[in-house]
């Protein structure tokens, strides 16, 4: 048994991970941070935690050791909060931009603010076992990866990296309203937000780099807001290389994601669930990914879904932390979803 | 018996008592897949049901 730590448990992540933390049957949920809420039950602002805790969030003065501390704070901050904050544990697993990508010069561009500690980035395995599964083994400084990067990237990793694809993609991104985080701007108000279907980012967003970073590859991003509270679907588009058939691409994904216990291949000729849709995976830390292909035209489709919150934030969190500890990649995240939901 | 969906290239372990002109379904690619032989065992995409609109 662990003794596990989370910041900032009072956000949307952060009360993803206090749930699979506390159903999790290595873990003890010691602490939870909240520098809004401290003193307050955590299942005043969780309600779905009822009966399975009575902490209270803590101000971060009040951290003791732990093995693990957990951060879902924002970009920004994070880089600021954590040099002060790592002596509280062995191993930090970081859930904000700040130390996802190792270029501070692509960090600033993206970010629009300088890194304040560069000189950490390039301590960071990503949280992401389908991309780092050995060097988690030892990692005490894990980045997990965004939401909509995460989708991406599974997305589009067996194709950049068997070289099937050109580098030029594309990536249109929507995402549910959870991705906004739990305290809401004026645009994130119900009467703004319901029914809309908001081009956020129309270029540029932040996801685009971590997409290049892991993929290889050279994506133009959209990012869209739609009727959903949970979800990520992406749509990546780009030009099959010469002689690149369905064939080709559909063996890609089965070498790559025959034996990971968290992503399924989904490009199915019959039935309602032909591609990848997140409605099916709310709770889950399952991701999709599936493809549609076009030879005559040498395009392919990639699409992808997943939880935001879950393997797109704490479950990749949970899933780094189990490889990390050398539990069962499964343990704490069993749950497949609902259906219907 | 091993039969290849000629689809998406998914083995399939059919059992013994499968019979000629059965249709089975693709675990993967979900194709509905006709056995036109046994020895050996030989799918084809099975021709779709087609709707005559009352006519």
């Amino acid at each position: 048994m662990i003794r596990a730590a989370v910041l900032g448990g009072a956000g949307y992540i952060g009360g993803e991970l206090l749930r699979l933390l506390l159903g999790h049957p290595e873990v003890e949920l010691a602490a939870a941070v909240s520098s809004r809420l401290g003193g307050k039950r955590i299942d005043s602002t969780h309600p779905n935690l009822r009966g399975l805790t009575d902490l209270t969030f803590c101000a971060e003065e009040e951290l003791e050791q732990y093995d693990v501390l957990l951060l879902a704070a924002g970009h920004g901050a994070t880089m600021e909060l954590l040099p002060r904050l790592a002596g509280h544990a062995k191993t930090l697993i970081d859930l904000s931009g700040d130390f996802r990508l190792t270029d501070p010069a692509v960090y600033e561009a993206y970010y629009g603010l300088p890194h304040t500690a560069p000189e950490l980035l390039g301590d960071f395995v990503p949280g992401a076992p389908e991309l780092a599964r050995e060097a988690l083994r030892g990692a005490d400084r894990i980045a997990v990866p965004g939401c909509m990067a995460t989708a991406a990237i599974l997305a589009l990793r067996p194709l950049a990296a068997e070289q099937l694809i050109e580098p030029d993609v594309t990536v249109d991104a929507r995402t549910g309203s959870s991705g906004s985080g739990a305290t809401a701007g004026p645009a994130n108000t119900h009467a703004e937000r319901s029914g809309a279907m908001r081009v956020f980012a129309p270029a540029g967003h932040r996801h685009e780099a971590e997409i290049a970073q892991s993929c290889g590859v050279r994506p133009t991003m959209t990012a869209t807001g739609v009727e959903a509270v949970r979800g990520v679907q992406v749509l990546c588009r780009a030009t099959l290389r010469d002689g690149v058939d369905e064939t080709a691409v559909r063996r890609a994904y089965r070498r790559h994601y025959a034996d990971e216990p968290f992503v399924r291949v989904v490009a199915q000729r019959r039935g309602m669930y032909r591609l990848p849709e997140p409605k099916v995976l709310s709770g889950s830390n399952y991701c999709d990914v599936g493809f549609a292909v076009r030879p005559e035209a040498r395009q392919v489709l990639a699409v992808a879904a997943l939880d935001n919150l879950v393997k797109g934030g704490a479950g990749n969190a949970v899933q780094s932390l189990n490889i990390r500890m050398g539990w069962p990649e499964r343990l704490g995240l069993e749950f497949p979803g609902l259906h219907p939901v | 018996m091993i039969a290849a969906c000629p689809e998406c290239e998914r083995k399939l372990d059919l059992p013994d008592s499968t019979r000629l002109s059965e249709v089975v379904e693709c675990p993967d690619c979900r194709s509905e897949l006709e056995v036109v032989s046994i020895e050996p065992p030989l799918l084809v995409i099975a021709p779709e049901a087609e709707e005559d609109w009352g006519e």
